[in-house]
C-alpha cells in the first residue's frame, strides 16, 4: 500500500521524451526562466559530470567554463523548467563521477570523443 | 469535526504549477468510522470518537468488542477522539474520508516522534559541546549547570542528557498540497513526526482556521 502511492505519485511526475544521455556527453540544456509574467528559454550547455537519484528525485549536474570560471548546475531531470536536452557530442569516460574535472583546467580538463565502431 | 485518523506513507517529491519542487508527505487519511458519539447532555461535550485501520474481532478483548457492536461498526485498531461543534449531526458507524479536506489549505498533524534513546545534550538540545582537539577532554559533555554556593543548587528544567524522541509531537500549519480522494490519501507539504506507517492525527490548523472558513 504504502510504496504503492508512493510510486504511483512518483510516476506522475515522469517526464517523457528525455533523451537517452550519459556521463561525458556535452548536452544543451533547454531553460525556462520566469521574468515576471513572461517566459522565455535559455540555453545551457556543458558536459555531464553526474547523474544522481532514481524516478522522480533524479537530478544531473551539468559544468561549463563560463568567463574562465567554473560553474556547475544540477537540473532535476523532470523538472518542467527543463524544456528539452539535447546530445551534442557523446564522450568517453571510465568512470560515473567526473569530479576530478574540477581540479583540471585548459587542455587536461577535456573529455575524449566517443568513437563509434 | 476537524479531524481524522491517519497514517504515514513516506515522503516524495513533485513539482507544483511553476516548476518548483516540493518535497510532501503522504498521509493515508480514513475512511474513519464513526464508533461514538459524545453530547453534551450526557458527557458534558460534545465530541466524535473515530476507529481506523481493519481489526480481527478475536484480537478484540470482550469489552472492546461490545463498544464496536453497539456502534454497529466493523472492529478497528485505533480509536481517537475528536471534538465537534454540537449542531453537526453525526451517526454510530458512519464512515469518513480525506474529502473533509477538500478545500482546507493548512493542517496539524499530531504523531509520535521516532525515539532516540537516551541522548547527551548536543543531540538533545543542539548545545555546541567542547573542544574536540588541543588537549581537550570535554568533546560532548555538559559543561556548567549552574553557579556556586548561591544558589547552591541546580535550577528546575536545566537541559540536562536523557531520553529523546517517542514523546508526542504537533506539526502545525503544514500545507495542503493535494487531496487523492480515489486512494484517500493526502499531500502535506514538508515533513510529518514519526516513522513511516506509524499513526497520525491530521486536523485542520487552528492557527489558520479564519483563512480557511
Amino acid at each position: 500500500m504504502r510504496t504503492q502511492i508512493i510510486d504511483k505519485l512518483s510516476k506522475e511526475q515522469l517526464k517523457d521524451g528525455i533523451p537517452d544521455f550519459n556521463i561525458g556527453d556535452t548536452v544543451k540544456v533547454h531553460v525556462k526562466i520566469r521574468e515576471g509574467d513572461k517566459e522565455r528559454i535559455q540555453v545551457y550547455t556543458g558536459n555531464v559530470i553526474a547523474r544522481n537519484g532514481t524516478g522522480s528525485t533524479e537530478t544531473f549536474t551539468v559544468r561549463r567554463i563560463s568567463y574562465g570560471e567554473g560553474v556547475e548546475r544540477v537540473f532535476p531531470l523532470h523538472s518542467p523548467a527543463v524544456a528539452q536536452i539535447e546530445v551534442e557530442r557523446q564522450g568517453r569516460v571510465r568512470r560515473a563521477k567526473l569530479y576530478y574535472l574540477r581540479d583540471r583546467a585548459g587542455k587536461k580538463a577535456r573529455v575524449k570523443e566517443k568513437r563509434r565502431r | 469535526m476537524n479531524g481524522l485518523i491517519g497514517k504515514k506513507l513516506g515522503m516524495t517529491q513533485i513539482f507544483d504549477d511553476q516548476g518548483n519542487q516540493v518535497p510532501v508527505t503522504a498521509i493515508e487519511t480514513g475512511p474513519c468510522v464513526v464508533v461514538q458519539v459524545k453530547t453534551t447532555g450526557r458527557d458534558g461535550y460534545d465530541s466524535v470518537q473515530l476507529g481506523f485501520i481493519e481489526q480481527k474481532e478475536q484480537r478484540l478483548t470482550k469489552a472492546v468488542a461490545g463498544h464496536f457492536k453497539k456502534a454497529g461498526a466493523a472492529a478497528k485498531k485505533v480509536l481517537r477522539e475528536f471534538r465537534a461543534d454540537a449542531d453537526e449531526e453525526f451517526e454510530p458507524g458512519q464512515q469518513l474520508d480525506v474529502g473533509l479536506f477538500e478545500g482546507v489549505s493548512h493542517v496539524d498533524v499530531v504523531a509520535t516522534s521516532k525515539g532516540s534513546g537516551f541522548q547527551g545534550v548536543v543531540r538533545r538540545h543542539g548545545m555546541s559541546g567542547g573542544r574536540a582537539s588541543h588537549g581537550s577532554h570535554m568533546h560532548r559533555r555538559t559543561g556548567s549547570i549552574g553557579q556556586c554556593e548561591f544558589p547552591a543548587r541546580v535550577f528546575k528544567g536545566k537541559r540536562m542528557p536523557g531520553q529523546y524522541g517517542n514523546v508526542r509531537v504537533t506539526t502545525q500549519n503544514l500545507k495542503v498540497v493535494r487531496v487523492i480522494p480515489e486512494d484517500n490519501v493526502l499531500l502535506v507539504r514538508g515533513a510529518v513526526p514519526g516513522p513511516v506507517g506509524g499513526i497520525v492525527t491530521v486536523c485542520k490548523a487552528i492557527k489558520k482556521a479564519a483563512a480557511a472558513s
